[in-house]
Order: C-alpha cells, then sequence, then structure tokens
C-alpha cells in the first residue's frame, strides 16, 4: 500500500462519519423539500407531478394567500424591529461598555443572562406577567399609569410587539457582546490618531468605529434575518399555534408548522404545500442573506 | 481598546452622558433581575397571594410545590432526559466534529474545499425549514418517538458550526509537531488523538458551551417527535404542563424556576466561558 492510498483513507476516515450525519439529516431533507414540493399529496402519500402548482396556491389562493402573506409582513416586523431596537441598543450598549463606564464588568454579565434561557421559559415567564392580571399590568397600577394597561397578548393591534419586545429583553444581550468584542478590537492607533486630529467622540465612532466593525454589523444583520425568519417557539409560548388573537401574530414559521402537521384549510397535514412554503423559508433565509453580505460588504473597510 | 468614560475631569455635558448611561444600565439591569427574583419568590407562593399581592414576599419557604412539580408532575424525569440526551449529543457533536475537523483542516487534496463548503452550508440551512421530508425519515427508520430521532437532529445542528470553529483553530497549528510526532511512530489517529486534540482543548471547551446551550433548549423537535412523556425533555415537559395547569399560577412559577435557576446557577460560576463560548461563533 502506497503513502497516498493511506491518506486517502484517514481523510476518508476521519471526515466521514460527520459527512454521513450532515448529508442525510441536513442535505438529503433540503432536496427532498424542493421534490416534495413539485407534487400533489394525500395525506402522507405522494400523487401526480404538478410542477409549481403547490407554490402558485400559496402565492395566489385563499386560504392560502391571505394566511401566507400576513405571516411575511409579521415576520418583515420582527426584522424591522429587532434591527432598530435591539441591535442598535444593543450597538450603544456595547459602546459604552467598551468605554469602561462604572460596574461595566457587571453590567456585561447581567445583561447577558437571558440569552442562555431557553425561548419556551422565557416565553411563559412573561406570558404569565403579561396576562390582564399579571405583575407588567400591575407595576403601571402602582407608578400611577393605570390608563397605560392592557392586555398585551390579547390585543390584536400590539400583541405582536409585545411579543418581540420578551424575545429583545432574552436576546439583546448577544449583539451587545459581539459590537463589545468587535470595538474593543479596533486598533489602538487608528482611535489615537483621531483623538489628536481633535475628532469628537461622536465623530470618533460615526468615522472611526463604526466602518472598522462592519464585518461584525454583518453578522449580526445575517443571524437577525435568519432569527427573523424562524421565530416559532416565541409565538407558540405566547400566543399558542393560531397566532392569537385573529392570527395577528402568525408568522411563517407557525404557519409551515400547522400546514405540515395539519390545520390551515382542512385540517390535515399538507405536504405539498407545507413543503413549497419551506422551499420558500429556504430561498427567503439564502437571499436576504446574501442581500445584506453583499450591500454591507461594500462598505467594509481594509486597514 | 478605547479610552474610559469616567466622571473625574469630565466636561459637564460629558457629565449629564455618564450618569445617563449609569442610569440606562441601572434601569435595565433591574429589568432582567426583577422578573427572575419575582418568578422564584412567587414559586413559594399560593396563587391566592401571587394574584392579591404580586410583589409582596413569601410569607414562608414553602417548598412543597416543588415536591409536587418535581415528583409528581414528572420534573424530575424532563431534567433527567434533558441531561442524558444532551450529554449523548454533545459526545458526538465532539468526536464526529472534530474528526472532520482534523480531516479538512490537516491533509492537502482536491476534494477538500468541496467537502468544507458542503459542512458550513449546514450553518446557514435552516433545519426546520426542513421538518417534513425529516419526519419521513424518521418515520421509515421507525425513530419516532424514540429519542434518537432527535439525537441524530442535534448532532446535525451541532456539527457545522464546530467543524468551522475548530478548523480555524487547528489550521494554525505548525505542522512540525505533527511531524515530530510521525517520525516517533504516531499514525494519524494517534496525531489527532495525542498531539492535535490537547492543544485545542480550550476550543473544545468554546464549542462544548457554543452547541450544548441550543441543544438543551431545543423544544421544535422534541415537539415533533416525542409524544411519549417518558422522554419528553424539560422545554416539551414545561409546554405540556403549562397546557395542562394554566391556572395554577405557584405550580407555573415553580416550574419555570425549575427550568431557569439551574442554568442561571451555572452562568454564575462561569460567566466569561458562557460569553466566549456563545458568541464564538460571530466573534473571530
Amino acid at each position: 500500500m502506497n503513502k497516498r492510498t493511506a491518506e486517502r483513507r484517514w481523510i476518508l476516515f476521519f471526515i466521514s462519519p460527520a459527512l454521513a450525519v450532515v448529508f442525510v439529516i441536513i442535505l438529503l431533507p433540503l432536496f427532498m423539500s424542493l421534490f416534495n414540493s413539485l407534487f400533489s399529496w394525500k395525506q402522507l402519500i405522494r400523487q401526480d407531478f404538478i410542477g409549481l402548482e403547490n407554490f402558485r396556491k400559496v402565492f395566489f389562493t385563499e386560504p392560502y394567500k391571505t394566511r401566507f402573506f400576513n405571516a411575511l409582513k409579521n415576520n418583515g416586523l420582527w426584522f424591522i424591529i429587532t434591527m432598530l431596537i435591539q441591535n442598535v441598543g444593543g450597538l450603544l450598549i456595547g459602546y459604552f461598555l467598551s468605554r469602561r463606564v462604572w460596574a461595566h464588568e457587571f453590567y456585561k454579565r447581567v445583561i447577558f443572562i437571558p440569552v442562555l434561557f431557553s425561548i419556551v421559559a422565557v416565553g411563559f415567564l412573561w406570558s404569565l406577567y403579561l396576562r390582564p392580571n399579571g405583575l407588567v399590568n400591575g407595576f403601571l397600577k402602582i407608578v400611577g399609569l393605570p390608563q397605560l394597561t392592557r392586555a398585551w397578548l390579547g390585543d390584536e393591534s400590539i400583541a405582536t410587539f409585545s411579543i418581540i419586545f420578551v424575545n429583545i429583553w432574552r436576546w439583546i444581550g448577544f449583539p451587545s457582546l459581539v459590537f463589545l468584542a468587535a470595538i474593543d478590537n479596533v486598533p489602538m492607533d487608528c482611535l489615537e490618531a483621531a483623538w489628536l486630529d481633535g475628532a469628537t467622540d461622536r465623530r470618533v465612532f460615526f468615522k472611526v468605529i463604526l466602518p472598522l466593525i462592519v464585518p461584525s454589523i454583518l453578522i449580526i444583520t445575517v443571524l437577525t434575518i435568519i432569527g427573523s425568519l424562524n421565530v416559532f417557539e416565541q409565538i407558540y409560548t405566547m400566543a399558542g399555534l393560531d397566532g392569537a388573537p385573529n392570527f395577528s401574530t402568525d408568522t411563517i414559521g407557525t404557519l409551515f408548522y400547522r400546514t405540515a402537521f395539519g390545520s390551515v384549510d382542512s385540517g390535515n397535514p399538507e405536504i405539498g404545500i407545507g413543503s413549497a412554503i419551506g422551499v420558500i423559508i429556504y430561498l427567503l433565509t439564502f437571499l436576504a442573506s446574501v442581500a445584506s453580505i453583499v450591500g454591507l460588504g461594500k462598505k467594509e473597510v481594509e486597514l | 481598546m478605547i479610552s474610559d468614560l469616567r466622571l473625574k475631569n469630565a466636561t459637564p455635558g460629558k457629565k449629564i452622558l455618564i450618569i445617563f448611561v449609569q442610569v440606562a444600565f441601572i434601569c435595565y439591569s433591574l429589568i432582567i433581575f426583577y422578573p427572575l427574583f419575582n418568578m422564584i419568590m412567587s414559586s413559594f407562593k399560593s396563587t391566592r397571594d401571587i394574584l392579591r399581592f404580586p410583589f409582596a414576599l413569601p410569607q414562608k419557604l414553602d417548598f412543597s410545590s416543588y415536591k409536587t412539580v418535581w415528583v409528581d408532575r414528572g420534573f424530575g424525569r424532563f431534567f433527567f432526559n434533558s441531561v442524558w440526551m444532551t450529554t449523548v449529543s454533545m459526545i458526538f457533536v465532539l468526536l464526529f466534529g472534530s474528526m472532520a475537523a482534523y480531516g479538512v483542516s490537516r491533509y492537502v487534496y482536491r476534494m477538500r474545499t468541496a467537502v468544507y463548503m458542503l459542512f458550513l452550508s449546514g450553518i446557514m440551512l435552516p433545519l426546520k425549514a426542513a421538518i417534513i421530508p425529516l419526519f419521513m425519515l424518521m418515520k421509515k427508520l421507525g425513530f419516532v418517538d424514540k429519542p434518537i430521532s432527535v439525537i441524530l437532529i442535534f448532532i446535525a445542528m451541532g456539527l457545522p458550526s464546530t467543524i468551522f470553529i475548530l478548523s480555524g483553530f487547528m489550521k494554525t497549528i505548525p505542522k512540525d509537531l505533527e511531524y515530530a510526532a510521525r517520525i516517533d511512530g504516531c499514525n494519524d489517529w494517534m496525531i489527532y488523538r495525542k498531539v492535535i486534540m490537547p492543544v485545542i482543548a480550550p476550543a473544545i471547551a468554546l464549542v462544548t458551551i457554543y452547541n450544548a446551550v441550543p441543544i438543551w433548549n431545543d423544544f421544535f423537535f422534541p415537539l415533533v417527535f416525542l409524544q411519549n412523556p417518558k422522554y419528553k425533555p424539560l422545554p416539551l415537559g414545561l409546554t405540556n404542563f403549562f397546557g395542562q395547569y394554566s391556572t395554577d399560577w405557584s405550580l407555573l412559577f415553580t416550574a419555570l424556576t425549575i427550568a431557569i435557576l439551574p442554568v442561571l446557577i451555572l452562568y454564575i460560576f462561569m460567566a466569561k466561558n458562557f460569553i466566549k463560548g456563545m458568541t464564538a461563533g460571530a466573534v473571530k
């Protein structure tokens, strides 16, 4: 046996277990989703090839059309609010922690605490606090703002916002500490040069720090897109699988689950439509990630 | 690293900013701590007291609801299920992941980049979107309602990021170390086991946290695959419990405390490691 064959065998030995698992559990189901979405289904049995008919149904036929675009709108809302509040907030928190304000080590640890909790536990905890007779309304009454009390999860116009805010409570520590690490990595000489030129803190932040942490902004943006498209547990625990009240909190994730395991139209699982929605989730994730990488990548600065 | 923002020697405008930032940080810390504190306190109170005096401290430390939830409602079992399923999944994530990372970072061959990209694609693909074919696959294999179904998925979930992070570390180890071991008569497995793995031990700790936390917390896959109460992990057990006892606030807060407190205690002792581990995928 020569040296090359021996090496080839070793390589195969090292990579094949992982390759087998990734292939069977991640890649094969991806292709099966694509394949399944092109057929009509009777329960779990594949029927005829129907081309893009399932996709046409999702986009143009009731009840799927209304449900789908309503859910997509909510996912968009998740993305925008998370970007504006959680990620901008995280950037500010990261910045001030990097300026080592008093007790910064303590704040750093505290802000990260909820990141470790399961979405399910956090969702249920806040669903108790947000009930009409829960802690949040109780607090508003104590501080003399009883006119602000709401059915936080029962009112169609605010339920989605309440759930997004709970999720921000859980997750804001993550972007904060990613941005903190990025700002701490900005080379000292860049900052010193700016100070010597008499730049104010604000100018240093916008003109020096921000351009240099674009890679981190990019990663956080992509992760936010993926996260927003995959919202499921938050809705399941705080609003239920139907996105109550009256589908106002429904997302692609919950709609997808209902389609796959029964109940949008007939109450039965609809494999064809479900697979089509699954494929749409893949495509959206892929497109949005590529778009933000291309868009923000251009603004990246090389030192 | 930037200059410290401190009150001493600051201009008046800056002083106002510093005080504002402090107030904001203190308020936010309270927004994090108080809900958790209230949750623990409520677990000792009766439902009646929770609803009438939500902010009051418990009259006495009444552990009876803990016994009810842990023993009678099966949380002991859910907890144990979460522990062993996470442990088994992590053993295979670390073993297969480090082997694959070794295979793509320590050899030079034609398909190397292709194999590496194949692993990386798993980071971007949302696994939940493939639940229909996954369900059919598990059904065909007879794995539905058996822990092996979610364990296989957890392993697949952990592998891409593990390979990404570990191969990054392995690339930086000098080849000379490997040559020296080879001259001493080591084969490739021994080099992986005795030379490379000890060197990347800190990275192993990192990926362990990075993957164990989401696996411990995962709810979606157990929801789909595990109906049998015998195998339910903690998040799924908690969900069923909330469905059944939605008006018994005392038991609900106890169940939540059981789900949240262990993680909190672990974090207090290993905060630095957790922060490093969880952000490992996003921080270079």
